[in-house]
């Protein structure tokens, strides 16, 4: 009744090729963006409920986004592509400390030389967009072993990246600016001079960087390079033979994948506050953050098992079945 | 070598079930912490310490038995017959469902565990100035990892169980089809990699103290696992590991080749040596299938077909 396509036409071909041919999906997600741009943060700033406190911006929807926009990354990445990846990790970390050192100025001494690279500190906006290019690079450099192995193997060899990494940031002083203790202080959230330190104001800014990147994978995963990745997935061997080049699609997988994914790090390092300790006490449980913690460990794996012993397609699989079911609804057929 | 120890875990599971088994790592500290902590307690109450080991050692066992049999029960047993990377998956999610309650149940600290000697012996010292530094816990670990290999050979190839296992391994759907009683062959490997797990945890325990940072080493044994570092066990079972280089090169021709090796060493002492080979061998022939990474080509495209539709 609600969702029939009953009477949309196409007419045109621009039309026919819209990302979402259905007038309900359409006002469906005005509606979702409408809440998530207007709706939350009128709701902050006037502190109605379920928005009394910070806790359910801070805690909840600001992790939420940053995650989404993981999940984007590894979904082009595994989803699309098919080339398993565990090194996911790393290439948040190069977003993050790239995005650090560049937001506080890169020095790079070349004392044989005679003489010495300075990078002033860049805006924060130019350094996380920089500090993404530079992932997308290791990624691709990383992501060359899936032109010649892939599965298990390919997931190991992703995974060097993910230990290579981590020793080079641990261990390579530069990268923290020499911090005694190795870890490092994010530099203000500085864009065109206005500074972003509220929650709502970095709410804002998360949920532009991730509506803007999953229009982005949205439109490429309908397009040229999508169709690529999917026939890659399905098979490779015909892929080739159908003239798709294994190089260039895997490669821009894993170099988006890794922009995704530095964008994240960078997020991570710049916008999220620690929140850990706040649960126990929001929630009035008299439990320890250690038991918080292994219980949330438990929840999780629990329902990743759950989901996929009572729908290993996932949520998406269920949304679509719902489609259809709604398609017809309230007749049975 | 003592990386050889969980990476067997994984090969077990692999082998037996087709599933790799991202939960090795938990299932050390599961069963690290089990063995510790019935240890601690037993000697805090005043038995002998040979009595704590054997209460602590069978307490763990139960424990890792109650897990496989809870992991058969819930999460892989509705599983049968779906696909590898949903296996795959759902032992990420019995990974953190084991990392939290192993970690709530028996602590969160690190407990150290004194089983093997941790000095070292320094060989040919008269021979030249210094000697050659040889860990005892390496030539323990080696000595248990070449035990275990050896027992685990047997089993597979001389007993019932352990040909239904690869029979499993080799097709879920067949090997149901022709009677094989798939619960019980699932809850064995898990309880075989419980108890890899366990020796793994006693020998990693003595060396690092039984803490969270323990599941990491499954990690860290991947790759060891691919580049083939099972190859410093001494003696036979040096040839026998071998089996764990093959994967280094391209894996399809490995697997061809190495079915092809398998053919050819049908003779009595080959049927050992491939048995043992074995364990380290099956990754690369069942990935050799077409690209899709399956042995069953028909059905690959099964998978995708709501991706393309949405």
């Amino acid at each position: 009744m609600l969702y029939r396509e009953a009477g949309q036409f196409k007419t045109t071909y621009a039309e026919d090729m819209a990302i979402f041919p259905i007038r309900q999906d359409r006002i469906a997600l005005a509606i979702l963006l409408g809440i998530a741009f207007i709706g939350v943060p009128l709701l902050a700033t006037f502190h109605i409920w379920p928005f009394g406190s910070d806790y359910l911006l801070r805690a909840i929807l600001l992790p939420f986004l940053i995650l989404a926009l993981a999940a984007i990354g590894v979904n082009i990445l595994v989803g699309y592509c098919g080339q398993i990846s565990l090194g996911s990790g790393a290439f948040m970390a190069i977003g993050a400390y790239s995005a650090y050192k560049l937001g506080t100025g890169v020095h790079i001494p070349l004392a044989w030389l005679g003489f010495a690279i300075s990078i002033p500190p860049l805006p924060v906006l130019s350094s996380i967009l920089l500090g993404g290019l530079t992932a997308a690079v290791a990624g691709i450099l990383f992501g060359v072993p899936s032109l010649r192995i892939k599965g298990l193997y390919l997931a190991v060899a992703t995974l060097a990246a993910q230990f290579f990494f981590d020793w080079v940031f641990l261990r390579v002083p530069w990268f923290t600016n020499y911090a005694p203790s190795g870890s490092v202080n994010a530099p203000a959230l500085n864009f065109f001079g206005l500074v972003l330190d509220t929650p709502i104001e970095r709410y804002l800014l998360c949920l532009i960087f991730v509506t803007v990147f999953a229009v982005l994978a949205k439109n490429l995963v309908r397009g040229n390079l999508g169709r690529q990745w999917m026939a890659i997935r399905d098979m490779d061997i015909a892929a080739e033979l159908i003239g798709i080049r294994p190089l260039n699609a895997k490669l821009t997988a894993f170099g988006l994948g890794s922009i995704m994914g530095s964008l994240v790090g960078a997020a991570f390092i710049l916008i999220l506050p620690i929140v850990l300790n706040l649960i126990p006490t929001q929630l009035g449980v008299p439990l320890s953050t250690e038991t918080i913690t292994h219980l949330e460990f438990i929840i999780f794996g629990s329902l990743i098992c759950y989901l996929l012993i009572k729908e290993p397609h996932g949520f998406a699989r269920l949304i679509s079945l719902g489609k259809e079911k709604l398609r017809l609804w309230p007749f049975p057929y | 070598m003592l990386y050889s120890l969980v990476a067997l875990g994984f090969v077990l599971i692999f082998k037996a079930s087709g599933v790799f088994n991202f939960a090795q790592g938990a299932m050390v500290l599961l069963a690290g912490l089990a063995l510790v902590r019935s240890l601690d307690l037993m000697v805090a109450k005043g038995f002998p310490l040979w009595a704590a080991i054997i209460f602590g050692i069978g307490f763990a066992v139960v424990i890792m038995a109650i897990t496989a049999w809870l992991i058969e029960r819930f999460v892989i047993g509705p599983l049968v017959n779906q696909d590898g990377l949903t296996l795959f998956m759902s032992t990420i999610g019995v990974t953190f469902i084991l990392e939290g309650a192993a970690q709530m149940i028996f602590g969160s600290d690190a407990y150290p565990l004194r089983l093997f000697p941790t000095d070292a012996w320094f060989l040919f010292e008269s021979h030249f100035p210094g000697g050659i530094l040889v860990n005892k816990l390496d030539v323990w670990g080696g000595l248990i990892a070449g035990i275990l290999v050896a027992g685990l050979a047997i089993f597979f190839q001389r007993t019932k169980t352990g040909r239904a296992l690869r029979a499993v391994a080799d097709d879920h759907l067949a090997a149901q089809s022709v009677g094989i009683p798939i619960s019980w062959i699932w809850f064995v490997v898990w309880l075989v990699a419980g108890l890899v797990a366990l020796v793994a945890a006693t020998v990693w325990g003595t060396k690092l103290g039984v803490q969270f940072s323990i599941t990491f080493l499954a990690l860290k044994a991947l790759p060891v696992l691919i580049i083939g570092g099972f190859t410093s066990v001494p003696g036979a079972i040096v040839g026998g590991l071998m089996g764990a280089l093959p994967p280094f090169q391209e894996p399809s021709s490995a697997g061809s080749l190495w079915v092809r090796a398998r053919r050819s060493l049908r003779c009595s002492w080959g049927r050992i040596w491939v048995a043992v080979s074995n364990i380290g061998s099956p990754m690369c022939w069942r990935w050799r299938c077409c690209s899709c990474g399956r042995r069953a080509c028909s059905a690959s495209g099964s998978s995708n077909v709501s991706e393309t539709r949405s």
